[in-house]
């Protein structure tokens, strides 16, 4: 009983970080119609940098012989999703504009050439070494479940996931602004007629994106280290998710996290070998039997 | 479809394409008395990696599809070869290029069925998820495909005589140099047929506007299928050529940021013509070559060539030289 418990959590832990992720990604493509290759290395660039901060943060305590507080390093974790979010406020205007009118396979291409740079950046201002922050996850501590012992600090986790998913819930059906991005996403033309700034819209929804995957690599980074290729991996489940749930839906992205949390964590379990395979084959067949994924909009 | 990209893939006759084939041929001849062995092998590895672009600029700049999962079939060619030395113990490199286009017409039949099914960003994620799929089985089943240590494939024997006893380096500088040489002029003689066929040129016509090319009777899904299996089956077969120059295949070959490298080259040389995917794959592998050799930083430096390529070049190098070309006829 308590090992299904326990793999319940496991499945939610890695939902919520998953969503985080795709939803951006998500929220991305069905506003921007951009599939951002380079999205993973902006969660990757969430997990260093926060683990850059709290790093520093708690060697510069102890160096002054003092232990790091916790609720000082909590309000520091978020640190990782603005510096995402700068980054996709810069990169949307510079580099992305220039493509909205030109064909598909040139967007694909810029935000892959994208991938390859943040990779480097990545390594050449922390190297090729792990960065960690486990401080935060030790100081948690643990809770028992029946006869078995679970991290304190995946609970936060998986309310984060959940209060970022209804958050953005909240803020895309009842604001103003979701108003005006819902309308930029169904016909982007006629909200420009109908007096939107488009090139507005588009430089927040992509910064909101990139605030989501920086948030996911900042609330798992003290629970794994941040490394190197970290962001390709994520990509590609991320893919997965939004394939399953339908690209530019955030419901499904929601539906399609927990899949794929689920299996894996099933999978992990009962068939390590082929845990990749079946994940990617699920994604497959979803695109075989409903093309737009099973939220998505044809 | 509102906006129809019309512009004209070449269109020369033979005749003048031998123009500046013919010479070309002849440098690539004679390049193993003048240069040192590392040389060649380099071009080697570049004339391998053009058929395989050669291949993949049959989807994306005849039909319009952008595949971002071509890194399968080039695997599949790959590992064909490797299992047939494990498990067969083949050593023939004809048996070795049959063999792996057979297993690729197996594999992109049966993927490409399900991928023409769509268009655009679709078609290029489902390739992507089909071709992980491949690549997380070569990955984990390591007691078959070796994981990532891989396989490793000795020098094979060309045309039934010739073998790499004694100097690896000499053998693959020349003999193996010139069998790649055959057979990238085999495969750009083919592909030139095919894509100035009947069956090119209703390809042409599904890429510049599917429903017109409907209503004149083209059955569309039917020729992006072939379209999609000859595309593989090159590149497939670059695989095995491949192999044997490298010595070894591991499943990083697989994995979709190699299907980027392939798009990333045709879109360097530039897939709006013929010869665009075969310069850009010979200049990536300069490219990469050196700036690995360079810097450990040659990944970010690619990425920054391909982003201000994209903005500045789209047309690529050969559309570029094309157009200065015109511009100097000119005046």
């Amino acid at each position: 009983m308590d090992t299904l418990v326990i793999h319940v959590l496991n499945s939610l832990l890695y939902a919520s970080v998953l969503f985080l992720i795709a939803g951006g990604l998500s929220l991305i493509y069905g506003v921007m119609r951009i599939v951002n290759l380079a999205h993973g290395n902006l969660y990757a660039f969430g997990a260093y940098v926060s683990a850059w901060v709290i790093g520093t943060q708690v060697a510069r305590l102890q160096a002054g012989g003092r232990e790091p507080s916790i609720p000082l390093l909590l309000v520091l974790l978020p640190a990782g999703a603005l510096a995402a979010a700068a980054v996709g406020a810069l990169l949307e205007p510079t580099l992305l504009r220039p493509f909205y009118k030109r064909a598909e396979e040139y967007q694909l291409l810029v935000t892959f050439g994208l991938l390859m740079i943040l990779d480097d950046v990545i390594r050449f201002l922390w190297g090729p070494y792990p960065l960690s922050a486990s401080v935060l996850f030790e100081n948690f501590g643990s809770v028992t479940i029946g006869e078995s012992i679970y991290p304190t600090y995946n609970f936060l986790v998986i309310a984060v996931g959940g209060l970022a998913a209804a958050f953005l819930w909240a803020f895309i059906y009842k604001t103003r602004f979701g108003v005006v991005l819902r309308a930029t996403s169904q016909d982007m033309r006629m909200s420009s007629a109908l007096g939107v700034n488009v090139n507005r819209v588009y430089v927040q929804a992509f910064t909101l994106g990139c605030l989501m995957a920086g948030l996911g690599g900042a609330i798992i980074v003290p629970s794994q280290s941040a490394v190197l290729g970290m962001g390709v991996d994520a990509l590609i489940l991320s893919f997965i998710v939004v394939v399953v749930g339908g690209l530019g839906s955030l419901e499904g992205a929601l539906l399609g996290a927990l899949i794929v949390g689920f299996v894996r964590e099933a999978g992990i379990r009962y068939f390590p070998e082929i845990e990749l395979a079946v994940l990617y084959l699920i994604a497959a067949v979803v695109l075989l039997i409903r093309p737009a994924g099973l939220f998505g909009r044809a | 479809m509102s906006t129809v990209t019309t512009i004209a893939l070449e269109h020369r006759s033979p005749l003048r394409t031998l123009g500046w084939a013919g010479p070309a041929l002849v440098i690539l001849l004679a390049l193993p008395w003048v240069t040192e062995p590392y040389q060649t092998i380099l071009l080697a590895y570049g004339l391998v990696m053009g058929i395989a672009a050669l291949g993949f600029n049959l989807l994306l700049g005849y039909t319009g599809l952008l595949s971002f999962g071509h890194s399968a079939y080039f695997g599949v060619g790959a590992y064909s070869v490797a299992f047939m030395v494990k498990y067969l113990g083949v050593t023939s490199m004809e048996l070795f290029l049959a063999g792996s286009v057979v297993a690729c017409m197996i594999v992109t039949a049966v993927f490409g069925f399900a991928c023409v099914r769509y268009t655009r960003i679709f078609f290029g994620i489902l390739t992507m998820a089909l071709s992980q799929v491949l690549w997380s089985l070569a990955f984990k089943f390591f007691w078959v495909t070796g994981g990532t240590d891989g396989l490793r494939v000795p020098t094979p024997t060309l045309l039934g005589f010739i073998t790499g006893k004694g100097d690896k380096i000499a053998f693959l500088a020349t003999a193996y140099y010139y069998y790649v040489l055959g057979v990238f002029v085999l495969c750009v003689a083919v592909m030139w047929v095919i894509v100035n066929s009947p069956f090119g040129r209703a390809l042409q016509a599904i890429r510049d506007n599917e429903v017109r090319a409907e209503f004149v009777g083209i059955q569309i899904r039917q020729y992006r299928w072939v379209a999609f299996l000859v595309s593989g089956v090159f590149t497939g077969l670059a695989g095995a050529l491949w192999v044997p120059l490298n010595g070894l295949t591991t499943p990083d070959i697989m994995h979709w940021t190699f299907s980027g490298e392939i798009v990333f080259m045709t879109v360097l040389g530039g897939f709006r013509s013929f010869t665009g995917p075969i310069v850009g794959a010979i200049v990536f592998n300069y490219l990469k070559t050196y700036a690995i050799g360079y810097t450990v930083y040659w990944q970010g430096l690619l990425g920054l060539v391909l982003v201000i390529l994209v903005l500045s070049l789209p047309t690529g190098i050969v559309g570029m030289v094309e157009r200065l070309w015109a511009r100097w006829r000119a005046k």
